[in-house]
């Protein structure tokens, strides 16, 4: 069960980081850590010990007699999910080079001027 | 799963290193290095296909962050906001506290319960004719799952046109 509150840990970093962190990119950043720390919490629940990888060959089928496998379901998810955290953060860093452009920092407590 | 283990504590110290560190190209390294440990924790895991589709994904991230911080100014700024700080630290430390009591109720590690899942492994290759079990549930069993996706993917990149466009954009 360790395994389970190290992955949190990790989760609650990337909170810390969105919460007090005042440069954009450290905000981005955290955000990262977030998915990958919910990523890698998916996956952590679908394992079983001493399984094989979910993909049918003569190989697995002949040594794990009743079909041993993880479970493909949150792996199915998370394939998903890792391709959405992509877009999030493309979008997020384009908006961030915008307001750069713009403001001339990263600071967000600099940024509050609401201006066309 | 001791070397699991050990892969997690090396994320954790990466991305505390990333979180912390004052020049942001060092922040950068410092994810990059979070997310292909994570690759490698998906290879332990018994997640091929995950693997490959992190370390894909992780070196594009990296390229758009680096593009989006060189030349641009390092400074991490100094003077810190204490009420977020306190806050946050408090809310934290409750959160783990709830986390610790709260996986004691998860099914055990390494023991999951795959109501769903023995079907899927059972008659997949049966019913979809795909020997990667993975596949055939995102690309037939929960393909309107992928296809949301897409679209989200699509609609995100139709984002970062219209933010980073030159014509039409007032200065």
């Amino acid at each position: 069960m360790i395994e389970y509150f190290l992955c949190f840990v990790l989760f609650c970093i990337g909170l810390y980081a969105v919460a007090v962190k005042r440069n954009m990119i450290k905000i981005i950043i955290g955000l990262s850590i977030m998915g990958y720390a919910i990523n890698l919490f998916f996956t952590l629940i679908g394992y079983v010990h001493n399984a094989a990888y979910p993909i049918l060959s003569k190989v697995n089928i002949t040594q794990q007699t009743s079909l041993n496998m993880v479970d493909p379901l949150p792996q199915a998810l998370v394939l998903t999910a890792i391709v959405i955290g992509l877009a999030i953060t493309i979008i997020l860093v384009s908006i961030s080079i915008r307001l750069y452009e713009k403001y001339g920092t990263f600071d967000i407590t600099e940024i509050r001027k609401l201006k066309g | 799963m001791f070397d699991l283990q050990i892969l997690i504590v090396f994320m954790i110290i990466c991305s505390v290193v990333a979180v912390e560190t004052k020049d942001l190209l060092s922040a950068v390294i410092s994810i990059g290095a979070t997310g292909l440990g994570l690759s490698v924790c998906f290879l332990l895991l018994q997640a091929p296909d995950l693997a490959i589709v992190q370390l894909v994904v992780e070196i594009l991230v990296l390229v758009i962050l680096i593009r989006g911080t060189v030349n641009r100014d390092g400074i991490d700024y100094r003077r810190r906001l204490w009420l977020p700080l306190i806050v946050s630290g408090v809310f934290i430390a409750l959160f783990l506290v709830c986390v610790y009591y709260l996986i004691n109720e998860l099914p055990r590690f390494s023991y999951p319960i795959m109501k769903i899942s023995k079907t899927y492994i059972a008659d997949g290759f049966k019913q979809t004719g795909t020997a990667n079990t993975v596949v055939a549930i995102l690309l037939n069993y929960r393909l309107f799952d992928t296809f949301a996706g897409v679209t989200v993917f699509f609609a995100s990149v139709i984002g970062v046109l219209t933010v980073m466009r030159k014509i039409g954009s007032k200065k």
